[in-house]
């Protein structure tokens, strides 16, 4: 009987909120704005609302008494299966471009700028624990630092590239050594604001970086000296070859670019890990008292933390100018920063086959949501729908928000939490992520 | 010749309060030292100021190697005082790496040694250079502190999931991978059982045959009379009391602090 209550209580609140957000569509008519009620999605929801908060309460009664602790068998299958997963991953990354559909190509290459900006940033957040709220501005100043040594000096992306990793680095270089002192909450606030501070440079530094125009006519990268245009002529990709020039073959070659950027990232991370840095920074986030009874300079290594995680963000800057031609301060915003964050949390501090599913379902699911709900609305195509079928669509993100409290409360470590030894003895084990601290910053 | 840890006229205010009140005493090269007191005389204080965590308000603490370089404890960074002083110390609450397994908790208090074979971090990553080798002598070190404290088959399980006497020995493990001329252990008997501390007191003997010096505080007098070499005695952060275990406890302050005259005063305290 509490459970009908609880459950009437829930809907009355959905009621309350999907009421003005659903039920209400507001439609350009020729006197102004329309007001047209939706009342068959508004009783969807809060039917749904109803349900589950009802099926929620029999669920958790029926387990009542059992203890909520992760099963380590659970987190060992899950290891056993990523052990062919990565593999698996790594092969339709390579084999993506041959399917050579353009979308895909393109929407990969997206992805991976993420998995590769969520393997720089899970070096400072995943292994040494600092939240860093700020990440973009490392992005951004990759981005910037190629458009304009590109416009001004004329030099290419190859060399770039480097140059644009070093200026990021030591941003966070100079990030860190206020924030060293700060922890938790508070180095969250700086890192945050460090991200606004470099942004409304850009903005306002009109001279140099043109202000909110953004740099245009970025140079596009070169194989080798090889240029991707489409006159075909010596020195092009398309004459060297003797092919017919066409836009794919850049597209895939920016997507092979950022591959082997993504995997440089997550080779470095991945050998770093088991040297004395990579220790030091897992050390540092679980004890940073005991780091320091140790003889271990704390503030070297939160520093190397902050540099290298920023160098990665740098490079994937220089790629991004240079893959879009085009940069604008617009593209650094903080909703950049937190997504991803998101991704690394998502995906379960630390692990570096998790921050890429995350990445795959954060930035390429919520596209193949677009898709798939664009496709369902065409389906739905009888009168009894006609409220919802057009509006479909822009539930994208209420559905995607959904699914992220969803995969959180089921997963409140991210998809992969478990933690692998950096050593071993005898065999190698994972250790569950109950007992590793998620860092205090 | 010099003592090894020499502490002279150390005052350590926090506002109002002297916790430590121009203490002097000294700790020879070799022995173990143990400083006792009731509850709030002052002893992780000096603790704290001895390996860092507390900067003492007046006085110094000097730490005189054999070969005779001397470290000024009280101006050393944190840091400092394990890597170049080589002072190592064990916490009251255990702090370990609980979420690293026990190998990798001993590889980290070897941070300085193998980051110093790295070449910065750039050539081990490419896989070059001398860091091979130096992490081979690293697991072999941690291998003989493993087995030093009877962990060689939880070495791979994570420090949070041993039992607590296990974690104690392990601390103790993590501290002496350091390579310290002096170790400081925080009550480290709090909570073992009688076997357990038994097991203890062997290994904290064998830890001083093998050329370390101890300096430990406790509350468990079985362990600090069967073991120390030299105690000293602080009430209400002054030193009542300082010599050889038979000495000590025929001392009528020490008999005086711990059979509740000072009652009414502790409460204070």
């Amino acid at each position: 009987m509490t459970a009908l209550k609880d459950a009437f209580l829930s809907a009355a609140v959905a009621l309350g909120l999907f009421g003005p957000m659903v039920g209400l569509v507001t439609h350009n008519a020729a006197a102004g704005l329309d007001l047209v009620p939706n009342p068959i999605a508004v009783a969807v929801l809060v039917a749904m609302v109803f349900f589950g908060r009802l099926f929620m309460l029999a669920w958790r009664d029926r387990h009542a008494g059992q203890t909520r602790t992760p099963n380590p068998a659970i987190a060992e299958t899950l290891t056993k299966a990523g052990r062919y997963l990565t593999p698996a991953l790594l092969v339709l990354a390579i084999a993506l471009p041959f399917g050579g559909s353009r979308y895909y190509v393109d929407l990969g290459t997206l992805v991976l700028t993420y998995v590769m900006l969520g393997w720089g940033l899970n070096i400072v957040v995943g292994l040494a624990g600092l939240l860093d709220l700020g990440y973009v501005a490392f992005y951004a100043v990759g981005a910037y630092s190629y458009a304009l040594l590109a416009e001004y000096f004329g030099i290419g992306f190859w060399i770039c590239l480097p140059l644009a990793g070093i200026l990021a680095a030591f941003c966070g270089i100079l990030l860190g050594f206020p924030v060293l002192r700060l922890r938790g909450d508070y180095l969250a606030i700086v890192t945050l604001a460090f991200g606004e501070i470099i942004r409304i440079i850009l903005i306002n530094w009109v001279s140099l970086t043109h202000g909110p125009n953004g740099i245009s006519d970025i140079p596009r990268p070169t194989l080798f000296g090889l240029r991707f245009s489409m006159d075909g002529g010596e020195g092009t990709f398309s004459g060297f070859f003797g092919i017919e020039p066409e836009t794919i073959q850049r597209v895939i070659f920016l997507y092979y670019v950022i591959l082997a950027l993504a995997l440089l990232t997550n080779w470095v991370t991945i050998r770093l890990r088991r040297m004395p840095l990579g220790r030091a920074w897992e050390a540092l986030r679980e004890d940073e008292v005991a780091c320091r009874s140790l003889g271990i300079d704390v503030t070297n290594t939160k520093l190397s933390a902050f540099a290298i995680g920023a160098m990665f963000g740098g490079f994937a800057g220089a790629f991004f100018a240079t893959r879009q031609a085009f940069i604008s301060p617009e593209s650094f915003t903080f909703i950049e920063s937190a997504t991803v964050l998101a991704i690394v949390v998502l995906g379960g501090l630390g692990s570096q086959l998790g921050v890429a599913l995350a990445a795959l379902i954060m930035v390429g699911g919520l596209e193949m949501l677009r898709e798939l709900l664009s496709w369902l609305a065409a389906q739905m195509d009888s009168p009894f729908f006609a409220g919802i079928a057009g509006e479909l669509p822009t539930y994208r993100m209420l559905i995607f928000g959904l699914a992220l409290v969803v995969m959180m409360v089921l997963r409140p470590r991210g998809l992969i939490a478990g933690r692998d030894a950096t050593a071993t003895m005898g065999a190698k084990r994972t250790i569950t992520a109950n007992l590793a601290e998620p860092g205090k910053g | 010749m010099a003592p090894l840890l020499s502490v002279s006229n150390l005052t350590m205010r926090f506002g109002g309060l002297k916790a430590v009140d121009d203490l002097s005493f000294q700790a020879r090269e070799g022995d173990i030292t143990a400083v006792i007191g009731p509850n709030g005389a002052g002893k992780t204080t000096v603790f704290n100021c001895i390996t860092g965590f507390y900067r003492p308000t007046t006085g110094a603490i000097t730490l005189t190697h054999t070969d005779g370089r001397a470290h000024a404890l009280h101006r050393l960074a944190g840091h400092r005082i394990a890597s170049r002083a080589k002072v190592a110390r064990t916490f009251q609450n255990i702090r370990l790496f609980a979420g690293m397994t026990a190998l990798e908790n001993l590889l980290v208090a070897q941070h300085n040694t193998l980051m110093a074979a790295t070449g910065f971090g750039v050539l081990a990553v490419l896989g070059l250079g001398r860091y091979r080798a130096a992490e081979a002598a690293g697991m072999d070190k941690a291998r003989h502190w493993l087995d030093a404290t009877g962990l060689t088959d939880r070495a791979d399980d994570p420090a949070g999931s041993l039992p607590y006497g296990a974690q104690r020995r392990l601390e103790i493990a993590r501290a002496m991978c350091i390579d310290p001329v002096l170790l400081c252990l925080d009550e480290p008997a709090a909570g073992l059982n009688p076997r357990e501390s038994d097991e203890l007191n062997g290994l904290l003997l064998r830890i001083r045959d093998g050329g370390c010096s101890l300096l430990l505080i406790e509350h468990d007098m079985g362990v600090v009379m069967r073991i120390s070499d030299h105690i000293v005695v602080l009430d209400h952060g002054k030193k009542i009391s300082d010599g050889t275990p038979a000495e000590v406890r025929a001392d009528p302050a020490v008999i005086a602090a711990y059979l509740g005259e000072g009652d009414e005063d502790e409460v204070v305290a």
